[in-house]
């Protein structure tokens, strides 16, 4: 397939500029909603890395708050507010600790990977939760963001952000197209299937699992540093708790592994519900939310981007988490 | 360190894990034999506390003997475990069984968040309090340290749910069907075993020790939103230490951690936020299966 | 075009469309959001009965009904349209749901917050939307010293936490001398409220009275753990007879069910800086012991002002319990808007004011609040002082009720720093310029 045929890159784009151009038109709540979505969409987008190899975590917060972490820290102590240097580093760091954790972790599969991730996070959530130095529970409020020389006040920063986190997205989004679509990116479907039969191949399950573990890590980073910016603070309780892991995953199931342009719609919707609930029903809008949740896996359990394909017709096609159980 | 300071960590520490293990021991019994793992264990957990509460404020009302109080617990949970059981088990779980584990544990979590909310329609936010039978039992001293009888109690509840459900599971004839279910599934199931019916009362037995927890819980704490998520954590971690559906794990994974966690608060307080995590970690690391459950081949 | 962009434009399409029709406040009322817990372990301590306060004294300004100087209809003529909502979920979700409430619905002024983390999270956000902004709970000192150094319109209108715990260390060192002599000791949530509540209380008895030692480890129990056997355990062993802590909600109250299963406080002298509110609710199984509060709750019983009067009876006939002081902080917040809305309203010759003008005229002001009068003293004019009552609480049997004895008041200029001074720091360099009689 060439770059011109590859549909997915030219929705990206697409997607790009009606989202710049939307930039004109939307209020600032619903601005700040999209780049939110932008942020847990990239997470998301991580998830489905790994799911691509059959595993799923439970705490992915962890480099979501990582990412998130970073930049308020280097905010607070060393005065940096470039927002191109801070998303750098809260990719990096969170990439640097994926790569390490993935030594251990790639051993695992099924639960205990979700589990042991999960773990990991509530370490980082005690972490954080009890030291003084890195804001307590109360976490850290970040500077004015700057963008190299540029830098912007009030409501045009946060056009700036909107735009610098469209495009960066953008970039990520493409990139992790063209990852999957190469072959280490295939193996992990491989992975899924039959990790023994790819060992007979001369692949390593265990390595193709590693560098998925990091792409997803690094982008749980970059979530995470986009939210702190939207944001303009951090926090334990709504960034590394472990229900915050839950509502990555939620995202996931809700948007479908068809395609990459798929968590980033799964989040907008998913902040839009939680959204309404909230300001309709702000007594019951856990259970809105866990409805929605029950909804979808019962009657759409491949996820809202499974509509797209049951639209253009190509129903058992897709890579799906459930191939080889599903009836096909 | 003296020895009355080791025996009142010990004392402290069985204590604290029998909690636990009283939290997890439901979780565990339904991850073994239907092998998912079930958040709504902690809403659960919150409704026997929630029911056992409003039905013990009742009944000190009346004038009845004041150790009805433990028949009202008993009541309370089984009457859960029952109705939840049945809905579900039957209302949602049955027909996702044949989906991704993943997607089950999902499916649990979304059913907890709403059963979450329930209690809250039906309970409101005001805090319920039954402190009564805490103070039925009397207290006894134990290395110059008065302890209450209530929670040490709690020992002994968890020894003999924990023989009774081994010996219900080695030496009955249900458990041996569920052994065998367990062991294999289809198999069982073309034996003639009804698969389903052993799924429906797993999971109702599951759900009635969850909601026992909560029910025995309910006179030391105070009853109100949010006990639910606190505990599955908890019992998450319990069952991932001591091997997922292994009872002899939850039950030496939960003192473990007890006796762990008393020994940080008494000696180095700090550590106490980091230790159950720290110990599933570190388990996780060593023996991913857990402490007790037994290997098995990697299924790839 | 193929599927995936017109899909996208579809569902974005769709959901603008729903979102821009939602409407704006309309123009002759004031429409004023509170936060507060609604769900979770902090609705039960303080959603109910900030809810209730607030739904009251806004009942009574639409009526005009509350006493002078009060008594007249509205915030400057305009009556309140009310949107109380959940502050569950953690800072980040309140950033999003501020920004919701202020460009989406058109929201004017927002009275509220519980928890520190919510106000740390929303301090910068609220000088961002321009949107009045007045915290009526949360205590962390950080909101003026560090996060918002200049600020317009983010004003908090109750003495924040270091107060509370300097008061404490003061009560301690007058009252409970010889309770203290073999040292006292901590038990606080694992978070920043009881780490920072500790870290005041601790320094403050170090600069009155150093001879007074702390014990070496202090207890940092889990927030919401709910289980404290093993804390009890080592609180019973140590020597130190006075115990100070700062919990709240549904860990109080189990650790004094817990607690008290074991003769806890038979044994140990407690200091409950924000025990208050859980007497009032557990009345009669509250344990007798020492109790912080401003001039609220049951700090407010005997405070004879019509105002004060009003609120007590009102509220009884309306609820069937007394105000705890969650439910009397919140209806100051309305008080202190209605405050600054009607002086605004005068200077401006009895048209309706700007916000500008509303925040010229709560800026540095002094005015009555329910049972108290309230001075914005610090934070460039936008931080509350009140005083800071302690006493000794017990059930009284004949009025059915939970009562305060030996009631001692430290000035407001007692136990905040002094204008400009930062709290933490004022309290570690040995609380210069306190002004204590």
């Amino acid at each position: 397939m060439t770059w011109r045929q590859d549909k997915t890159l030219w929705g990206l784009t697409i997607g790009l500029a009606a989202l710049l151009l939307l930039n004109f038109v939307v209020p600032d709540w619903f601005r700040s909603i999209l780049t939110l979505s932008l942020a847990r969409g990239s997470v998301a987008l991580g998830l489905l890395v790994l799911w691509r190899c059959g595993l799923i975590s439970f705490g992915h917060a962890l480099y979501f708050g990582v990412g998130a972490y970073t930049v308020g820290l280097m905010s607070r102590y060393l005065g940096i507010t470039d927002a191109f240097l801070t998303i750098a580093c809260g990719v990096v760091t969170a990439g640097l600790l994926a790569y390490g954790l993935g030594f251990l972790l790639r051993q695992y599969r099924g639960i205990f990977f979700a589990l042991l991730n999960m773990a990991f996070s509530m370490i980082l959530y005690g972490v954080l939760a009890k030291l003084e130095e890195l804001g307590s529970t109360d976490g850290i409020s970040l500077e004015t963001t700057t963008y190299l020389w540029y830098a912007p006040l009030g409501a045009e920063n946060k056009t700036a952000l909107f735009v610098f986190a469209v495009i960066l997205t953008w970039g990520v989004a493409v990139l992790v197209h063209l990852y999957l679509r190469s072959t280490l990116g295939n193996m992990t479907t491989a992975v899924r299937e039959n990790e023994i039969r790819l060992g007979y191949l001369g692949y390593s399950g265990e390595r193709a699992v590693h560098a998925k573990f990091v792409v997803s890590g690094l982008l749980g980073g970059f979530g995470g540093a986009i939210a702190a910016l939207t944001i303009g603070h951090v926090d334990p309780d709504s960034m590394v708790y472990w229900p915050v892991s839950g509502d990555f995953v939620f995202i996931a199931i809700l948007s479908g592994t068809g395609n990459v342009t798929a968590p980033f719609i799964g989040a907008l919707i998913y902040e839009l519900i939680r959204t309404y609930a909230f300001d309709k029903f702000p007594e019951i809008w856990q259970l809105i939310m866990g409805g929605t949740l029950l909804a979808i896996i019962m009657f759409l359990p491949n996820g809202l981007w499974s509509l797209v394909d049951r639209w253009r017709g190509r129903k058992a096609a897709v890579a799906t988490l459930r191939t080889g159980k599903e009836e096909a | 360190m003296d020895f009355e300071l080791l025996l009142i960590i010990l004392v402290d520490g069985l204590v604290y894990g029998s909690y636990l293990f009283m939290v997890a021991v439901g979780l565990t019994v339904i991850c073994g034999v239907q092998k998912l793992l079930n958040v709504t264990h902690g809403a659960l957990y919150a409704f026997g506390a929630y029911l056992t509460a409003t039905l013990l404020i009742l009944y000190f009302q009346v004038d009845w003997p004041q150790f009805g109080a433990f028949a009202v617990m008993l009541f309370a949970a089984l009457f859960l475990g029952v109705l939840f059981g049945v809905i579900i088990e039957r209302g949602l779980l049955r027909h996702l069984y044949h989906e991704d584990e993943h997607i089950i544990v999902l499916a649990t979590f979304a059913a907890f968040l709403v059963l979450e909310d329930v209690l809250l329609l039906i309970w409101g936010t005001d805090p319920y309090l039954a402190p009564e039978p805490l103070g039925l039992l009397g207290s006894t001293e134990i290395a110059g340290l008065p302890f209450d009888n209530y929670s040490l109690s709690m020992v002994l509840l968890s020894a003999v749910v924990a023989a009774v459900l081994w010996y219900g599971l080695n030496r009955t004839q249900f458990g041996k069907l569920l052994l065998a279910v367990i062991h294999d599934r289809e198999l069982a199931q073309a034996m003639g075993i009804n698969v389903n019916r052993i799924f429906l009362l797993t999971f109702m037995l599951g759900s009635f020790l969850g909601a026992l927890g909560g029910a025995y819980q309910a006179p030391a704490i105070s009853v109100q939103p949010g006990i639910g998520v606190e505990v599955i954590v908890l019992a998450f971690a319990v069952v991932v230490i001591g091997g997922m559906g292994s009872i002899p794990g939850a039950l030496i994974g939960s003192v473990i951690v007890g006796v762990a966690r008393a020994f940080a608060v008494h000696q180095e307080p700090a550590l106490e936020l980091f230790v159950i995590y720290l110990i599933m970690a570190a388990v996780l690391i060593v023996r991913p299966q857990g402490l007790f459950a037994p290997a098995k081949p990697r299924t790839i | 075009m193929n599927a995936i962009p017109r899909t996208r434009f579809m569902a974005l399409g769709a959901a603008l469309a729903v979102l821009l029709a939602a409407g704006a406040a309309s123009a002759q009322t004031v429409k004023v959001a509170v936060p507060t817990f609604l769900t979770g372990g902090g609705a039960p301590t303080y959603g109910t009965a900030s809810k209730n306060g607030v739904e009251l004294v806004v009942r009574a300004i639409n009526e005009g009904s509350l006493p002078a100087p009060y008594n007249s209809v509205g915030l400057a003529g305009r009556k309140i349209d009310l949107v109380v909502y959940d502050e569950s979920g953690g800072g980040t979700k309140q950033v999003t749901e501020l920004r919701n409430k202020v460009q989406k619905e058109g929201v004017d002024v927002v009275v509220g917050y519980v928890s520190s983390g919510s106000c740390a999270a929303i301090a910068r956000v609220v000088e961002e939307l321009r949107v009045l902004t007045l915290l009526t709970v949360c205590g962390t000192p950080r909101i003026f010293e560090e996060l918002v150094k200049e600020p317009k319109y983010l004003f908090r209108i109750i003495n924040h936490s270091t107060a509370g715990n300097v008061g404490a260390a003061h009560y301690v060192v007058k009252k409970l001398r010889n309770e203290a002599k073999d040292g006292y000791m901590g038990i606080n949530q694992n978070y920043a409220w009881g780490q920072d509540a500790w870290r005041d209380f601790n320094l403050g008895v170090q600069t009155l009275a150093p001879e007074l030692k702390p014990a070496n480890k202090q207890q940092f129990p889990k927030l919401f753990s709910g289980q404290y056997g093993t804390e009890i355990s080592v609180l019973l062993r140590a020597k130190q007879k006075v115990v100070h802590s700062s919990f709240w909600g549904g860990d109080i109250e189990a650790l004094i069910a817990q607690g008290k299963a074991r003769g806890l406080f038979k044994r140990k002298t407690f200091v409950f800086t924000v025990g208050e509110i859980t007497a009032h609710r557990i009345g009669k199984k509250f344990p007798p012991g020492q109790l912080a509060r401003g001039p609220y709750g049951l700090y407010a019983e005997g405070i004879d002002t019509p105002l004060n009067k009003w609120f007590r009876s009102e509220y009884r006939k309306a609820y069937k319990q007394p105000p705890s002081s969650p439910a009397y902080h919140y209806a100051d917040g309305i008080v202190a808007a209605k405050y600054a809305y009607d002086t605004a309203m005068k200077a401006n010759g009895g048209k309706f004011p700007s916000t500008d003008q509303v925040i010229k005229a709560l800026e540095h002001a002094t005015y009555d609040i329910l049972a108290a009068k309230v001075k914005m003293s610090l934070g460039k004019g936008h931080q509350a002082v009140t005083s800071d009552r302690w006493g000794y609480a017990e059930w009284d049997d004949a009025k059915g009720e939970i009562v305060v004895k030996d009631v001692v008041e430290f000035k407001a200029e007692c136990v905040n720093p002094p204008e400009g001074v930062n709290a933490a720091d004022w309290v570690k360099g040995g609380m210069k310029g306190a002004k204590c009689d």
